[in-house]
């Protein structure tokens, strides 16, 4: 996978319907790259839900984190290299 | 409404009809979802919904007859959600809109991206169709939480009236906290509905605390500031939405640092304090685009470096570095990279600074910019002449004095009372900012009377934009409102006209009203006063007159259509390349 100019971030969001809407509508609205999304409810905590971005904004990176943190049901979010992510164990997907 | 009387904790605030006050055990009532939410908003402290009703929202409006809640009916949901903007705007609250499904929701979302723009407190409460009929194409179904997303702060769907005792007053303590924003909450009929039993209502959503500001931040923000020798404060509508005026008068003040303010920002300095450099940018004053050309130090408070501010950021405030305080964490760095920046409330900031400072005078700065400020003035032409802009303008503000409230459309209107109104506290100074919507000052107007009824409102407006919702007449007629509305008018769409003067050529394209309106006619139609001043033996008496008594009046005054806003800078362009007189060939801008 070609990761040059890409970023992988880990959320930590609330489990609600319209939380992937929020997130998606942000990137949208504001002209980000996404390269990939995956999401799932967190394995001990239905509460709540884990999603990876794989996002393409070398230069807005810091500006996109800050938007992404606003948005009220996102609880958390932390860069991560691409070793031990999801986008990592699920390469072989999307082939 | 019946069950006020078993109403376990709130029925002391809300009647003295009450008899049955001294209800100790909490009890459980049966409440539709619809009287839970009208409980709820009475538990915040609405007093007034600005709305219209529809098929969607028919429970609601029910529960709402039974309640002590006024009801403002709009003519259209777009002036429901101004008038609800207007009410915000003035008191700082978060105020409430009702509109139905479909076309009612859709009508909103001018009013509520308007308030997303400006950071204002407004909560949108729309009808939707039953959850069964949801994704079914009924009648009067639109997908409004999609719809609201991108424009509003956050937003809901409901899916129970149980969600309701968690969704209201977070929507409230959303709208309110922070950087203040529209939340948009959607429910369905059936949860409008839907019999709960409730026991215990939930307190009421307020602002969140605000971060803790920390000294030696705020003591490394006044190091860099005393370090610089051309230091300037640029000032927004953080400083209003903070309630910060005071704060903000004192440490200019005491740091002796003059202030450009922003549109948003227009009455936190009076325009004849000493310190006051007016407004920056697109159509700010010569002198004022020239000292930031000069200025090492740019403080932003409360402010989001707006394009129409800025101007072409690479050029802008070239010899300096900035500082940045605001709430929202996300404005950092947006625009322009900071030397230092503090997320904090920008009141906060300002009291801390104003214990610790020590106070400074910047003597030989201050002369140079008394220097450009008489060099390069803010030309009013025609200031003296009734039946030109700002000749109106000054009629008007020296009619009705310091107390009256103002509120713009948008266009050359807005940019001549922007440039000229003396405007000399905040909130007085109303407008649609962000967005920059035509239509928005009639319907603001009458919520800002309806909300501060003790000030005179005056609706500044342009021919083209009064008729975007020239059917609140009748709502500020119903309301029998202390309420004027002045149109600048010249039969034409004027700042459209006037770009294409300057930057296209002279060909103007779709510009003018062939059919012209005659609006006090109109207005008469609709159960208001209205004048034409050029109808008028002595115009200037019939202004007066017009203005000093009690009610609803709409005033004519023709100008002519040749009239432009003058500072204008170039959309993409820089600042200091100001145009100051009528156009030659030569004047090219890049769209933006």
């Amino acid at each position: 996978m070609s990761v040059a100019n890409t970023a992988i971030l880990k959320l930590t969001v609330n489990n609600h319907p319209g939380v992937m809407s929020h997130v998606c509508g942000l990137f949208a609205r504001r002209a980000y790259n996404l390269e990939g999304i995956m999401v799932r409810p967190v394995r001990d905590n239905k509460k709540l839900s884990r999603m990876w971005l794989l996002v393409d904004e070398e230069d807005r990176l810091q500006q996109l984190i800050r938007q992404t943190e606003k948005l009220v049901d996102v609880i958390s979010v932390e860069q991560h290299a691409m070793e031990g992510s999801a986008f990592e164990a699920t390469q072989d997907y999307f082939v | 409404m019946t069950e006020l009387a078993t109403r376990p904790e709130t029925s002391a605030d809300m009647t003295s009809t009450d008899v049955q006050v001294d209800v100790v055990v909490p009890q459980t009532r049966e409440l539709s979802g619809a009287q839970l939410l009208i409980e709820l908003l009475e538990r915040q402290g609405v007093t007034r919904i600005a709305g219209v009703p529809g098929g969607a929202n028919l429970p609601m409006y029910d529960a709402l007859s039974h309640s002590l809640i006024n009801h403002v009916l709009a003519r259209h949901e777009q002036g429901a959600g101004f008038i609800a903007q207007g009410m915000a705007r003035v008191t700082g609250e978060a105020q409430v809109c009702f509109a139905s499904s479909g076309p009612g929701a859709t009508n909103l979302l001018t009013a509520v991206a308007d308030a997303h723009l400006d950071s204002i407190p407004l909560i949108a409460i729309t009808g939707q169709v039953p959850q069964a009929m949801i994704g079914t194409d009924a009648f009067q179904e639109i997908d409004t939480f999609g719809l609201m997303l991108p424009i509003s702060k956050h937003n809901y769907l409901v899916r129970s009236a149980e969600e309701l005792l968690e969704v209201i007053p977070a929507a409230f303590e959303l709208a309110l906290s922070g950087r203040p924003g529209p939340v948009s909450v959607d429910i369905p009929k059936d949860v409008q509905n839907e019999i709960i039993r409730v026991t215990e209502l939930p307190a009421p959503g307020r602002r969140a605390p605000d971060p803790v500001v920390s000294a030696d931040e705020v003591q490394a923000l006044l190091n860099r500031i005393n370090a610089a020798t051309k230091p300037v404060l640029m000032i927004g509508g953080g400083i209003v939405y903070a309630s910060a005026t005071d704060d903000l008068r004192q440490f200019a003040e005491q740091m002796d640092i003059p202030a450009v303010q922003t549109f948003m920002g227009l009455g936190v300095l009076p325009s004849d304090h000493p310190l006051s450099l007016g407004m920056l940018g697109m159509h700010g004053a010569p002198y004022t685009n020239l000292v930031l050309e000069e200025c090492d130090l740019l403080v932003g408070l409360g402010v989001r470096f707006d394009d129409r501010a800025t101007g072409k950021v690479a050029a802008f405030c070239p010899n300096a570095e900035f500082l940045h305080v605001d709430i929202d964490n996300s404005e950092i760095g947006k625009v322009l990279q900071p030397v230092q920046s503090i997320v904090a409330d920008v009141g906060s900031v300002l009291r801390l600074a104003n214990k610790i400072l020590e106070p400074q005078q910047n003597r030989q700065w201050r002369q140079e910019v008394d220097q450009l400020k008489h060099d390069h003035p803010l030309v009013l032409d025609g200031k003296d002449e009734l039946f030109r802009p700002y000749g109106a303008i000054a009629a008007v503000a020296d009619i009705v004095g310091e107390s009256a409230n103002i509120t713009t459309d948008v266009g050359q209107h807005q940019m001549w009372v922007a440039q000229a109104y003396p405007f000399v506290r905040p909130r007085q100074w109303i407008s649609s900012g962000g967005l920059g919507t035509m239509g928005f000052g009639l319907p603001a107007a009458i919520g800002m009377a309806l909300a501060a009824p003790d000030h005179k409102t005056i609706c500044f407006s342009g021919d083209g934009s009064l008729m975007m919702n020239i059917q609140e007449f009748a709502t500020a007629a119903e309301h029998n409102l202390d309420l004027k509305v002045i149109v600048l008018n010249n039969n034409h769409l004027g700042l459209v006209r006037q770009q294409q003067t300057l930057f296209y050529d002279k060909n103007l394209s779709a510009v003018k009203f062939e059919q012209k309106t005659n609006f006090p006619l109109a207005a008469q139609a609709m159960g208001m006063k209205g004048i034409d001043l050029s109808d008028c033996d002595d115009p200037g008496q019939a202004l007066r007159q017009a203005l000093t008594e009690p009610g609803p009046c709409l005033i004519n005054i023709p100008i002519a259509e040749t009239e432009m806003v003058f500072p204008m800078v170039a959309p993409g362009g820089a600042n200091k390349d100001m145009i100051t007189c009528e156009a030659t060939d030569d004047h090219s801008g890049e769209s933006a």
